[in-house]
């Protein structure tokens, strides 16, 4: 495996710049004579398929759901990150660029990282222009909240649903190119497998979801955006059909994987009520501009408070630790969200947790209530309160809410270079599904602007280079490369509609959910990993033995898809349990309970693990093999990250 | 808690459905109604039966995915609501519990509780968007737009595009989802130089699709699980009376 990222040369500042002019360009008469497929229809597929459509290539773009509008990226609430110092706080995009990577924790790719940021401006430009109604001051202009990890206010918003609008924003484009016939868009079709031609990604393999057809696909290049994978933890915020199928499917054909263990675990999210959970609700981080985040001090105080013997209201102030503005006095209860989610859990595991099962902690808007007044509140996150209510049952206004972390993003996903195109020639990975951009933790409000920046910003810039090295011919649907992927295809369903065991694919997913929650979860050792990667195998041998599917594959069965995709993730699961164990160090959301510092902080160790790890599948039941891309970092100086 | 449920099952678009009953013994009122659902599915593909199709994804309120018609109201009985957020809690122990599919002409059914809604994106493809090449906006600050035609925007784009409003509809009327992007678009500066194109376009895509019109009853509006108001249809027939009669008499604003 090769791994060339292909960083330009020069300055932090003039590399983007630099690239753009030696980029290889399709005139625009020609641009018509390519065709690109596009996976995925969230921001980063969305804007890609649409900017691209609007550049005159021939585009189709694929969705497992019934509307390319309902892509997950319409779940993020919080907001999105652009430098444009409009606060006259100080921001700039070197301070934007440096926080990311700061809060990456030194494990990201610094160049790729700089562009990130270079092109958040653009974003919001952008946005705006197409109607995104984001929140603006009285005097008209556009308003702005603060974030994790930040100490500028530099989060664009709409309300507590930023996500969608920018989605909607992005969808409002991608429906002028299909209405302009630029874009063909299928959805209700999954993608189960890319196919390779003389080592180029040409093309892919999909089932549709309403009549079970299996159909090829040809193009002169492959765009994945498929999102990340933390349904793997069957519990997560994601949406139930999330899922690691496109990326993972990708890796069995050759394109490395990279630093799979590195997950996010959310902090504010509600707790988890009981065995009947099918998700997780995250709640805005932006909330902890007002919430503090507290516990009792004595355990016993919790377990009265556990009990319902006492209320929260009557524990006294001196009673409380709010532990994040005690830990961190300069970030306070805005800690990036790694830190704050492992103090969570220490917090929990000392006994001072509150809900009712121990694992949950306090969010308490009294103090922000008492200052500005309640009304002002319910401007800022009335939304997010009635959310609460309506799972929870308590009024977050009277009571203080309760959190907990729970998985949420997922920073690893297929290697990219600076191009975004993977190891495998022409097959070029957007947003979440890729790795580079945010190291081993996200800031909170960047998955937005790295979505929207790979879509709109960035791919249609490189895909062009590519196209234009190899030129135009996508190659025969009908071809061998193609029946076969197809044959092995409807080998695979058939082999899993057989079984007809006596399990649900749920309730392996349920089962795998909790191994990797216990093992490779908020906190990891070297004897869990162990144990993780001998009891995943074992389930996934239970999975082909004992799943019971309903129906055909010619029909709509939500049973098939489902357990294709545990399928997938049971495979995929091992692989995150090595890379986990293969980084015997701490950094940023993964924490290795061996290396942590005296006050519980993770410890990385630069000297043995700067680099990303990329993992190339070697089969099922095989190890696989690891290829380092050693991290270079030019511009910053890597520092023990501190947030005191 | 116990229920008595009575599910609309349907193999394809072209067969015959009908309401079928299924007993729940041990519900947790905690639960949410889909969730309630994902238990029934586990027991009858357990049992060796097909379990119950039905469109979800986020179960967080904001997707649109989910729809269903519970006891006759789409997304059930709490306002502003969701199915994927309601909660067994608003159901009493006993309980019988209808549930069906979306049901509009527009919207045939795929299997069970599946519904296709393409002729919303067809809707939206007739207009829904300001057009604007990437990389060529001006600065998100160059033109204010005052807070409160912000705040209109965002009510009007508030929108999850699920369908209750057209399944609530004696008219099968998508004119609450349509007016929500025209009110959206139209009231903002950006959006004005494609107003007419867009309420013209957008209305008679509505039309060809099939959907009603609307005779002001206002369930759509109630159903709504976002709060989107019938003045938006005040809205968008005032911009479609004006876009028309500029139409019809060419002038050009």
């Amino acid at each position: 495996m090769i791994l060339d990222a292909k960083i330009p040369d020069g300055s932090i500042e003039d590399k983007w710049s630099n690239h753009k002019f030696s980029n290889k360009l399709v005139n625009p008469a020609n641009k018509r004579k390519y065709n690109i497929i596009v996976v995925g229809s969230g921001l980063a597929g969305g804007s890609a398929a649409a900017t691209l459509g609007e550049l005159g290539y021939n585009v189709k773009c694929f969705c497992y759901q019934d509307s390319p509008r309902r892509a997950h990226s319409i779940a993020a609430q919080g907001g999105i990150n652009a430098a444009k110092n409009y606060q006259n706080d100080g921001d700039s995009v070197y301070r934007l660029f440096y926080d990311t990577i700061k809060g990456g924790d030194f494990r990201s790719r610094e160049a790729n990282v700089y562009r990130l940021a270079e092109v958040s401006g653009n974003i919001i430009d952008q946005c705006v222009a197409q109607g995104v109604p984001f929140a603006r001051e009285y005097g008209g202009h556009l308003a702005n909240r603060s974030f994790g990890g930040a100490q500028v206010s530099r989060t664009f918003y709409a309300r507590g649903q930023t996500g969608q609008q920018l989605l909607l924003g992005a969808y409002s484009a991608l429906n002028a190119q299909i209405a302009r016939g630029q874009v063909e868009m299928y959805n209700r079709h999954e993608m189960l497998e890319l196919v390779l031609v003389e080592g180029h990604a040409k093309g892919i393999i999909t089932r549709n979801l309403v009549n079970g057809a299996i159909e090829s696909w040809s193009a002169d290049a492959v765009i994945l955006a498929t999102g990340g994978y933390s349904t793997v933890f069957f519990l997560s915020t994601c949406a139930a059909g999330v899922n690691v199928t496109g990326a993972f499917r990708s890796f069995k054909k050759g394109a490395g994987f990279a630093n799979p263990c590195y997950t996010q675990i959310h902090p504010t999210c509600i707790p988890q009520e009981g065995d009947h959970q099918s998700k997780l609700t995250l709640m805005s981080e932006s909330l902890r501009n007002d919430g503090r985040v507290w516990v009792p001090k004595d355990p016993k105080v919790s377990e009265q408070l556990r009990n319902k013997d006492i209320r929260p209201r009557d524990v006294a102030e001196s009673e409380r630790d709010y532990y994040l503005e005690r830990k961190y006095p300069s970030f306070g209860n805005l800690a990036p969200r790694d830190i704050s989610s492992r103090s969570a859990k220490e917090a929990c595991d000392k006994g001072r947790g509150v809900s009712y099962t121990g694992f949950g902690v306090y969010l308490d808007f009294e103090d922000a209530i008492g200052r500005l007044g309640q009304p002002a509140i319910e401007e800022r996150y009335g939304n997010l309160f009635e959310m609460y209510e309506r799972i929870s049952g308590d009024n977050g206004y009277e009571t203080p809410m309760m959190i907990y972390p729970a998985p949420h993003y997922t920073m690893g996903g297929l290697w990219v270079d600076y191009n975004l195109m993977s190891n495998v020639d022409g097959l070029f990975v957007l947003g979440e599904a890729n790795f580079s951009d945010h190291g081993a933790n996200r800031l909170g409000a960047s998955a937005l602007m790295q979505g929207l920046a790979d879509g709109y910003f960035v791919v249609p810039y490189t895909v062009a280079n590519y196209l234009a090295r190899v030129g135009a011919g996508a190659p025969d649907p009908d071809g061998p490369a193609f029946k076969e992927a197809k044959a092995s295809i409807n080998d695979n369903l058939n082999k899993m509609l057989s079984v007809q065991g006596k399990r649900s694919a749920r309730s392996i997913h349920i089962e795998l959910g909790r191994i990797m929650w216990e093992y490779c979860g908020m906190a990891r050792d070297d004897a869990g990993l162990k144990k993780a990667l001998q009891l995943i195998p074992e389930l996934r041998e239970e999975f082909w033995s004992n799943v019971r599917i309903p129906g055909t594959g010619e029909q709509l069965n939500i049973e098939l898809e489902r357990a294709g995709r545990v399928a997938d993730h049971l495979e995929f699961a091992e692989l995150m349990c090595h890379d986990a164990h293969d980084r015997d160090e701490s950094c940023g959301g993964h924490f290795r309970v061996e290396h942590q510092t005296d006050e519980g902080e993770a410890k990385r160790d630069d000297e043995n693990f700067s680099h990303v790890s990329v993992w190339e599948h070697q089969g099922v039941n095989t190890a696989p093999v690891k290829h380092n891309e050693e991290l270079v970092y030019e511009s910053v100086t890597m520092a023990t990250r501190s947030y005191k | 808690m116990k229920l008595n449920l009575r599910i609309w099952r349907q193999d394809g678009e072209n067969s015959a459905g009908r309401l079928v009953d299924y007993k729940m013994d041990d519900v947790s009122p905690d639960s949410s109604f889909l969730e309630m659902l994902d238990l029934l599915n586990e027991d009858l593909i357990v049992n060796g039966d097909e379990p119950v199709a039905f469109d979800h994804d986020c179960r967080e309120g904001i997707c649109g995915m989910c729809s269903l018609t519970i006891n006759g109201v789409p997304h059930g009985p709490e306002r502003m609501t969701s199915v994927c957020q309601l909660h067994m809690r608003h159901f009493s122990d006993g309980e019988t519990v209808v549930i069906e599919p979306w049901r509009a002409k527009p919207f045939p059914i795929i299997r069970d509780l599946v519904v296709d809604r393409t002729p919303f994106d067809r809707i939206q493809q007739a207009g829904g968007f300001i057009s604007v090449r990437t990389g060529s906006a001006p600065d998100g600050n160059a033109i204010p737009i005052s807070k409160e035609v912000a705040d209109y925007a965002m009510d009007a784009a508030a929108c999850i595009g699920c369908g209750a409003c057209v399944a609530a509809c004696k008219n099968a009327s998508a004119m609450l989802f349509t007016a929500a992007k025209t009110s959206q678009l139209n009231s903002l500066p950006q959006g004005k130089a494609e107003k007419d194109r867009r309420v013209l376009g957008m209305v008679a895509a509505m039309d060809e699709a099939g959907f009603g019109n609307c005779t002001n009853y206002g369930e759509c509006q109630a159903v709504c699980p976002k709060g989107i108001t019938l003045d938006f249809i005040a809205q968008m027939n005032r911009d479609y009376a004006v876009a028309s009669t500029k139409k019809l008499f060419g002038c050009a604003f």
